[in-house]
């Protein structure tokens, strides 16, 4: 997997009411969730400026807060392709796994990475190319069960196999 | 082991568990909410799944949006009414029978101490105050648990949370743990378990000991946990639906970090804005006034905290300029306020005085601020935008600091009350 697009720089500590408000969890509609993506953010206009592929980059502790499933829903809806950050808030990881979004531990590419630049981030090879900067930062490998989820599709796709409904 | 290593290990049929280890365990009840289970549902049928592990685990409870504020929360309250009418669901909990779910729970007597528990709500973790292993997961995680009945972890590193000392008055579990987050932040347990203990936590009543485990996620923590005692014995005794077991930590069990805290003296805690890990004494803020004041929620909506609130009121009235709401977390909490006299207190103190719903703690419903205003409240995060407008500001207390705060129209403490 290779995802390419430009970076949205964000800080540390980005909650899950940043990347996607409580006043609009009266819905679980895909497509309103994304149109509210990030809008307690410090970039409140993202929806508006961002494209499809796009490439969040965030401080530590991204998506801390509540286990709404909505921020990641939100996210990839929205069009970002993936989100690479210095850490992850654990229900955020977890859930960015069980639902689909990619994302990539890599303090390095976190202070690397500066809003406006142009990523690739080559999954397989677990590497963040800064194309603006031509420079290169490697990322945490993903666990084995991680991939083994992803592999079969997610958490959903993977509890189907086992429980005999697929 | 420590004992949420031996938590897991015991519900994935392991004589031992190491930190770092993935297992699929059994789960003894799994949770979701008005916001979350929408979700869970949706999955749970495009899974193609027609049966649920067990009709009398599961628990499905409208409290985020609850009493219904609007069409679209109707809708979705609607959706766990009539799943849970398909299944038979034995554990869904109707507006006027409800209550906000990490206060409900264990005052009904549904999460035991030992038990793996999943919700989908980040403060699942509550029931660590019981001696059990519970933690906050996603709608997918709750749809796949629906229908197989485990759940996977990784086992946690353990980090030991020591407290000494004998703190001041109107100090309780949620200074210990606003303390604690204003140490290591908010992201300072990030993964891990963490356990607390020391005297100062063995003195604390099972009110104090949910809360403390209920902020264990605004330090990042996978799951709080407190060991169980003859507290917890007298408290769950009583009302323990299912069978429970006490497990305790070895002496030699492996921490990651073990940090202490002499509490001697230590004053009531406030969190600032925007972080839960801003907090200080309360006597070293400035004069900060405020347009609202707020006592329910997960964190402290027990009889215990509507008890405090109460006697910091008594004989006093609400500033003219502020609003305060006060929010027993379940029926049962509202039912003895009534008992004790609490509301009149509440009500003739000019207070409004609430059905059990999660409301203004997410900025959901029942009390929403406009930009520019501020709350003083007992609820657990202070996020931009948390209760209402982005331009507001949320300070985080006990329930004795927001009484008194909303006397003095700024925040403050009990003792400046004339």
């Amino acid at each position: 997997m290779k995802f390419k697009g430009t970076a949205w720089k964000f800080g540390a500590d980005v909650d899950t009411d940043a990347i996607i408000p409580a006043r609009y969890l009266n819905t679980s509609d895909p497509d309103e969730l994304a149109s509210h993506c990030m809008e307690d953010s410090t970039t409140p206009d993202f929806i508006k400026k961002m494209k499809r592929g796009d490439v969040i980059v965030a401080e530590k502790n991204f998506g801390c807060g509540s286990s709404r499933e909505h921020a990641p829903i939100a996210i990839k809806t929205a069009g970002v392709s993936c989100v690479v950050a210095k850490s992850f808030a654990r229900i955020f990881y977890r859930n960015a796994f069980n639902m689909g979004l990619p994302i990539f531990e890599s303090p390095e590419a976190a202070a690397g990475i500066s809003e406006g630049d142009e990523i690739e981030v080559d999954a397989d090879a677990g590497v963040v190319r800064n194309l603006t900067t031509e420079k290169e930062f490697s990322v945490a490998p993903v666990p084995a069960f991680m991939q083994e989820l992803l592999a079969a599709g997610g958490l959903m796709a993977y509890t189907k196999k086992k429980a005999g409904l697929a | 082991m420590t004992m949420t290593e031996k938590i897991l290990a015991a519900h994935c049929g392991k004589k031992e568990v190491v930190p770092g280890e993935l297992i699929n365990a059994k789960v003894d009840l799994v949770l979701a909410n008005d916001i979350t289970a929408p979700i869970a549902i949706k999955e749970f049928r495009a899974a193609g799944a027609t049966k649920v592990f067990d009709q009398e685990r599961i628990a499905l409870i409208p409290d985020h949006f609850a009493p219904n504020k609007d069409i679209a929360s109707a809708e979705q309250c609607n959706m766990l009414r009539q799943f849970s009418r398909e299944h038979d669901l034995s554990l869904y909990f109707e507006v006027g029978r409800m209550g906000v779910e990490h206060a409900l729970l264990p005052e009904q007597g549904l999460v035991v101490p030992g038990d793996v528990v999943i919700g989908a709500d980040s403060h699942t973790c509550t029931y660590g105050g019981l001696g059990a292993f519970s933690t906050g997961v996603g709608s997918t995680d709750v749809a796949a648990a629906m229908i197989t009945g485990e759940a996977w972890f990784k086992v946690p590193e353990s980090m030991k949370f020591v407290y000494s000392g004998k703190p001041g008055r109107w100090v309780g579990g949620k200074d210990i743990i606003l303390r604690t987050i204003g140490d290591i932040g908010v992201d300072g347990a990030l993964y891990r378990a963490m356990e607390f203990t020391g005297e100062a936590i063995s003195r604390l009543p099972m009110s104090g000991r949910l809360t403390v485990c209920n902020m264990a996620i605004e330090a990042g923590g996978k799951n709080g946990i407190i060991e169980p005692d003859e507290i917890t014995e007298k408290y769950v005794a009583k009302r323990a639906r299912r069978k429970y077991r006490f497990y305790k930590s070895d002496k030699k069990a492996a921490y990651v970090e073990v940090r202490e805290y002499d509490l001697t003296g230590m004053e009531p805690q406030v969190a600032c804005p925007h972080l839960p890990e801003n907090v200080k004494p309360v006597s070293q803020l400035d004069a900060v006034n405020i347009d609202q004041s707020v006592v329910g929620s997960c964190t402290n909506g027990r009889i215990e905290d509507i008890r405090e609130a109460a006697k910091v009121l008594k004989g006093h009235k609400v500033h003219p300029y502020v609003r305060m709401i006060v929010i027993p977390a379940t029926q049962a909490v509202y039912k003895q306020s009534l008992k004790e006299g609490l509301i009149d207190v509440f009500v003739d103190a000019g207070a409004a005085f609430s059905t059990p719903t999660c409301g203004p703690c997410l900025g959901g419903h029942m009390g929403i601020l406009a930009s520019g205003e501020k709350a003083i409240a007992t609820t657990n995060r202070n996020f931009v935008g948390r209760m209402g407008s982005p331009k507001s500001e949320v300070y985080l207390s006990n329930p004795a600091i927001a009484a008194a705060s909303a006397v003095l129209g700024r925040i403050g403490r009990p003792e400046e009350l004339k």
